[in-house]
């Protein structure tokens, strides 16, 4: 019979099941967050002290107060007597104002640069190289210089400019002839985006329906009644006039039309082009990662040069397009706050002022960021949700 | 719309018959091979050549190259119709140096030259060892005594005179200097397993990333007195260089993170087989396979916050750009800010082509 050798009891750890690895990293964790956690409590501490010497309170009441700051060019009305806060807003409609359209336009030219490098022209192919490479390696703060400057060396408002019957260009900026938008415009055009909506919805049902029973259904008529049909009938019945209204030089200035500031103008013109310069690069790639199979497939079905490109090359090419693509979006807004260095007036102008002003400092910056952090993160929502739609979906 | 050639890599050549002049072959794949291409170079060709020659006329035939020192009536003469070059010669020490003391100016200028020398090694693949390290900081040593000045006979220049080019490589180089292993720790951070850390790294990285640099510049130059111990201050240069590595240090830590991905698992776990420490596996096995991957993307970087480097002008620090916008303020020459802008430009454009070059090279062996 034998007994069972009494085991030696377990060895004990100091941490009960815990090993060294895991002991290390718990090490290494406190130690990183101790230090970051010091530095900020530092950092903080000096601050209070140093806010309570200068006699500023901190929290954002000044926001309330009366901002009594110019702003020369804004989107939204603004008078000087109005809050720090109603600046803040003009700001940042601003921001948007040069970064929407500055985006839509880098986007356009962006492409046709980038497919004209691919042109089987040499002349058309090397140039564009010589576009990309040109403003790719300059810096934007020298472009958006020297396009301000060119922008002041314009004629005066007298001897302007007339690329076109009601264009001026002159150092006032760019004026154009302009449709004078009020409410009840709004409203028709807000139809028009209801129907375009609408549109898209019916579009992609019938899509599916052609995908059951392969019978094609013309979308066009749709398009016809919603987009087209429904806003012109809610035209005539509100009586909406569409009149244009031409710009006329009296005295030393323009009166009526869409006013450019040379300020938004120089910004606008030195986001484009830079920013399109990268866009070409990132099409131009896009592009030719499509393997050559792929265009060999679409001759051989005898497919037209526009819905091959539509069809079949498109589609494959935004895959690889689209990502880089969010990346230069993201800069082109970042960049806008170069705005500063030629006195246009964003978000970033404004909070400076501000700061200046008021000496509330974290609270301003703590404002840029929050604006900024926003746009960012509701340009990669838009454009990861565009790239799912888009992306190859595997059997 | 153009059309687009089939492929760059198929030889243009053997889709036509090889018969005739060699030029006109040339000449008719290239140039005109369907009519509505013809039409389009023929336009192209005519737009082309007007430009060229308004830009010959105002750059080259009526331009004013040289006028007696600090007299701008014959440029003002030749305004609207010709370019006033002779702006540069009048002003290219203010333009390059800024307000360094004018005899010492040979100190900037051999440390531009050393920057440049170090780039060049930088380069050269068989240089890439652990002696690289010690030449960098060897060649950033120098040129701080260079610059400084205060021994070896040499007079002492405080940084607030310092300006122009040599602050723009400054801004530049020790970004880079400073940035990559802050790049490196962050990035190891953010693919650490242990969740404080990373979160911290992702944190940094993020805040950084999705503010404009402005801000960050804005943030050194005005709230950084606050952050500190009142007394204590540093100077407005050294600021605007924390910012710039801070900034520099979120970028590349993302391209390096991008490397690490590239490294596979197995190289890892046979790491962890040896009994490698975190840091000896890292230092030894992963990082420089890591960092080999993305030398062409950390080259592209490293030209983005070159030209990036410009934006101090806001918080009024005097790089090159700067003292090129000063040196226009002068009233006798403030009319000829495009010439200074095109000076300048061809000074940035020659750093960044021949680094975009260069990538462009590593790219294409690197395949190979």
């Amino acid at each position: 019979m034998t007994t069972d050798a009494p085991r030696p009891p377990p060895r004990r750890r100091l941490f009960g099941a815990w090993g060294r690895r895991e002991l290390q990293g718990l090490f290494w964790q406190v130690l990183v967050v101790g230090i970051a956690l010091a530095v900020i409590g530092f950092l903080w501490s000096n601050t209070v002290t140093n806010l309570s010497a200068r006699r500023i309170t901190t929290g954002f009441a000044f926001l309330g107060r009366e901002a009594g700051m110019p702003i020369a060019d804004s989107l939204f009305a603004y008078n000087p007597r109005d809050t720090y806060l109603w600046a803040f807003v003009v700001g940042v409609g601003n921001t948007l104002r040069v970064a929407v359209i500055g985006i839509v336009l880098a986007t356009i030219l962006g492409t046709l640069i980038g497919i004209s490098r691919l042109s089987a022209n040499w002349l058309l192919s090397r140039l564009a190289a010589v576009y990309v490479e040109t403003l790719r390696d300059i810096p934007l703060l020298l472009q958006l210089l020297f396009w301000y400057v060119l922008m002041q060396a314009l004629p005066a408002a007298r001897a302007a400019w007339r690329p076109i019957e009601g264009v001026f260009l002159s150092n006032r900026g760019l004026i154009l002839p302009a449709v004078p938008l009020g409410p009840l415009q709004l409203w028709v055009l807000g139809t028009a985006v209801l129907g375009f909506v609408v549109f898209y919805l019916v579009r992609r049902r019938l899509i599916a329906q052609q995908m059951r029973d392969g019978k094609p259904r013309p979308a066009w008529p749709f398009a016809l009644a919603l987009i087209v049909a429904l806003p012109a009938m809610m035209s005539v019945l509100l009586g909406v006039s569409w009149k244009v209204e031409w710009p006329e030089l009296r005295g030393f200035n323009f009166v009526g039309g869409l006013t450019l500031a040379p300020e938004y103008f120089a910004l606008l013109i030195a986001l484009v082009t830079y920013t399109s310069a990268f866009i070409a690069e990132i099409v131009r790639s896009g592009i030719q990662s499509v393997p050559r199979g792929q265009w060999d497939a679409a001759n051989a079905l005898g497919l037209r040069r526009s819905f091959m490109l539509r069809q079949i090359i498109l589609p494959q090419a935004l895959r690889v397009i689209v990502p880089p693509m969010t990346s230069q979006y993201l800069n082109l807004t970042k960049n806008s706050s170069l705005a500063v260095a030629i006195g246009y007036q964003d978000v970033v102008s404004i909070a400076n002022t501000t700061l200046n002003q008021t000496g509330q400092a974290i609270e301003a910056i703590a404002l840029i960021m929050a604006v900024f952090l926003t746009i960012s993160l509701s340009i990669s929502f838009f454009m990861n949700w565009y790239n799912a739609r888009i992306a190859l979906v595997e059997r | 719309m153009t059309v687009i050639a089939d492929s760059p890599d198929t030889p243009r050549a053997a889709r036509r018959p090889q018969i005739g002049n060699p030029v006109l072959r040339w000449l008719r794949t290239n140039l005109f091979s369907s009519i509505p291409n013809g039409i389009l170079s023929v336009v192209l060709l005519a737009v082309l050549a007007k430009g060229i020659f308004s830009f010959a006329q105002w750059g080259i035939a009526n331009a004013v190259w040289l006028t007696p020192a600090n007299d701008s009536s014959a440029c003002r003469a030749a305004r609207g119709v010709g370019a006033c070059w002779a702006i540069i010669p009048e002003k290219y020490r203010f333009i390059l140096f800024g307000t360094y003391p004018f005899d010492e100016q040979w100190r900037p200028a051999l440390s531009v030259l050393l920057f440049i020398a170090l780039f060049y090694l930088s380069t050269r693949r068989a240089l890439w060892r652990r002696e690289l390290v010690l030449l960098w900081i060897g060649a950033l040593a120098l040129i701080s005594v260079l610059m400084w000045g205060g021994v070896f006979g040499l007079a002492f220049v405080s940084q607030d005179r310092w300006g122009g080019l040599p602050v723009t490589l400054i801004l530049a180089t020790f970004g880079l200097a400073f940035g990559f292993p802050l790049g490196i720790l962050v990035a190891l951070g953010r693919r650490s397993k242990l969740p404080a850390i990373r979160s911290l790294s992702v944190l940094y990285v993020e805040l950084i990333r999705g503010v404009p640099l402005v801000s960050l510049l804005f943030m050194a130059s005005v709230m950084f007195p606050l952050f500190m111990p009142a007394g204590f201050n540093i100077d407005k240069l050294l600021r605007a260089q924390i910012a710039i590595i801070l900034f520099a240090g979120a970028y590349l830590a993302e391209v390096i993170r991008g490397g690490l991905q590239a490294v596979p698992r197995g190289q890892y776990e046979a790491a962890d087989a040896l009994g490698l420490s975190y840091w000896r596996k890292n230092r030894l096995i992963v990082l420089p396979q890591a960092i080999r991957h993305v030398i062409p993307p950390l080259v592209n970087t490293f030209i983005a916050f070159f030209k990036d480097t410009s934006l101090v002008l806001i918080i009024g620090i005097f790089d090159l750009l700067t003292t090129a916008k000063t040196a226009i303020i002068d009233p006798a020459w403030q009319q000829f800010s495009v010439e200074v802008y095109i000076f300048v430009a061809a000074i940035y454009f020659v750093f960044c082509f021949a680094m975009s070059r260069y990538s462009r090279g590593l790219e294409a062996t690197s395949g190979r």
